[in-house]
């Protein structure tokens, strides 16, 4: 079994392998130095907890343990697909009987003139570490979308003191995923703590001198920052899939078994489209942690012969300040939406589909105000629950009822 | 030797259910089970430190509000992914109505 991309997805299907009993040889090949390690705390304790480290999925002794062979700091260049065989950045190949493709994402480049080396991206654990060195109280950051990484990064760098602006070409924040109402909770967070945002605003020139950063934007205005870090989406890495003639189809094409156009070959996480049981198999391609591990689990168990069809509902967290965001399903699948208030000023959107089917949850509030609701939303999504509007909207009614309905 | 402390009363926490309870600078869960038992564990997952009262329990099991780490409340057993240590349990009774922990 060989497993191209050691992140979160790369990982947990090396583990899922040995604790579904095979033991053969797991190979992971990774093009950073480190074990798998979670990418989610890179924009948030990374940078604002005393000595930011590596936090690996698991222990260098589980690893050990499992006998997982990690091949790290190297690329998979070719995949020979007759021969069964993985050729690698260091001249060496190995040969497979199944191959998981985990490649995940790679930040979108901005595609502009002018950006040097004050204008950075955070995918790594190094781009963390490179941040965080210029987060200090006075330095001024610039950060270009008002999307979770930028919004994330945000809040960190306000609480090392920086000075903040968040530039977003769209007319609002976070407009791909989350509900106006709960984007607007976010914004006032930021600008209540100090955060400069402006939206529905275009580059228009950057100008990067090794020393600061001049952005000059659309409307003529002049944003001047210490580093500028660039968070305007992710695109999958796909160019070993297509170079071995797989199908690509906004990431790597697979079925619901998470297998590609070549049944020995898989691919999962964020690297990967496939079709979404939920939605009656709308193909989407997921940026989530969550998916990240569970695709890999899942992807390791068909790779041993399960033949088990993905049905997970979509879900995801951001935490900025003391505020958690949490949605499940996928809130662009609803046509009406039923709120739900908690205490402490939380409360959840509940979108519903035209016949009246819960489509997705989005939560917001302080701290793990909405989780375990969102939680039970989930199973409501998963079991294509039709709850009546009125007992959703009433905090008196509780959710786990619903599901036993 | 350990006391035994109290932390609520019993009717405080519904059937499969869960509460948080501070003491002496710690924090622990309790649980009622859907069979109408108490259980306690630490209040913070192993995870990331969260506390779990904030979580869903199911049946036997709790699930952490922050990352879905599942626990055994009962046994403090781990559940798989991302969490890998498993919590620690502590002792409960219930007497006259009031549920003690015996913190060790």
């Amino acid at each position: 079994m060989v497993i191209i991309g050691a992140g979160e997805c790369g990982g947990r299907a090396a583990l899922a392998l040995r604790d579904l009993g095979y033991d053969g040889p797991v190979t992971l090949v990774g093009d950073e130095p480190h074990l798998p390690y979670e990418r989610p705390p890179l924009s948030k304790d990374a940078m604002t907890g005393e000595a930011p480290a590596v936090k690996a999925i698991a222990t260098d002794a589980l690893f050990a343990e499992s006998a997982i062979r990690h091949i790290h700091s190297v690329r998979a260049v070719a995949i020979d697909r007759a021969a069964h065989v993985v050729h690698l950045s260091d001249g060496s190949s190995l040969p497979y009987d199944k191959l998981l493709l985990a490649t995940g994402s790679v930040p979108r480049q901005l595609p502009m003139p002018g950006l040097g080396s004050r204008c950075v991206y955070l995918r790594t654990f190094s781009d963390a570490l490179a941040i965080r060195a210029h987060l200090g109280a006075g330095n001024r950051i610039a950060i270009i979308g008002g999307g979770f990484i930028g919004l994330e990064l945000a809040a960190s760098a306000r609480k090392l003191g920086a000075g903040v602006t968040v530039i977003e070409a769209q007319p609002r924040i976070l407009m791909r995923g989350v509900p106006a109402e709960i984007a607007e909770i976010i914004h006032k967070a930021h600008e209540a703590e100090g955060v400069a945002i402006r939206t529905g605003q275009g580059l228009a020139a950057i100008a990067d001198d090794e020393k600061e950063v001049a952005i000059t934007l659309a409307d003529g205005q002049k944003v001047v920052a210490d580093l500028v870090v660039i968070g305007i989406g992710a695109v999958p890495v796909t160019a070993l899939a297509a170079e071995a003639g797989l199908a690509i189809d906004n990431g790597i094409a697979v079925d619901e078994h998470l297998r590609t156009t070549d049944p020995d070959v898989f691919a999962a996480g964020d690297c990967c489209s496939f079709p979404l049981a939920v939605y009656g198999g709308r193909r989407v391609r997921l940026e989530a942690w969550r998916n990240a591990q569970e695709q890999g689990a899942l992807a390791a168990r068909n790779m041993l012969g399960a033949d088990e069809a993905h049905a997970a509902v979509p879900w995801f967290w951001s935490d900025q300040y003391g505020l958690t965001l949490q949605i499940a399903g996928l809130s662009d699948e609803g046509r009406s939406i039923v709120r739900r208030d908690l205490d402490d000023a939380a409360f959840i959107l509940f979108h519903l589909a035209e016949d009246g089917r819960l489509v997705a949850a989005s939560g917001i509030g302080p701290g793990n105000a909405v989780a375990r609701d969102i939680r039970l939303a989930e199973m409501l999504i998963a079991k294509r629950a039709k709850p009546a509007p009125e007992a959703l909207g009433s905090q008196a009614v509780k959710l786990k009822s619903l599901l036993a309905a | 030797m350990s006391d035994w402390v109290e932390a609520c009363a019993a009717g405080d926490i519904d059937e499969e259910d869960v509460m948080r309870f501070d003491h002496a600078g710690r924090t622990f869960a309790i649980y009622r089970s859907p069979d109408d038992q108490y259980f306690a564990t630490d209040g913070l997952c192993t995870h990331e430190k969260v506390h779990l009262a904030d979580g869903l329990v199911m049946d036997d099991i709790i699930e952490c509000p922050k990352h879905n780490g599942r626990f055994n409340y009962k046994t403090g057993d781990a559940r798989g992914a991302p969490v890998c240590v498993n919590l620690r349990t502590y002792p409960v009774k219930v007497d006259a109505g009031k549920i003690l922990i015996q913190i060790g």
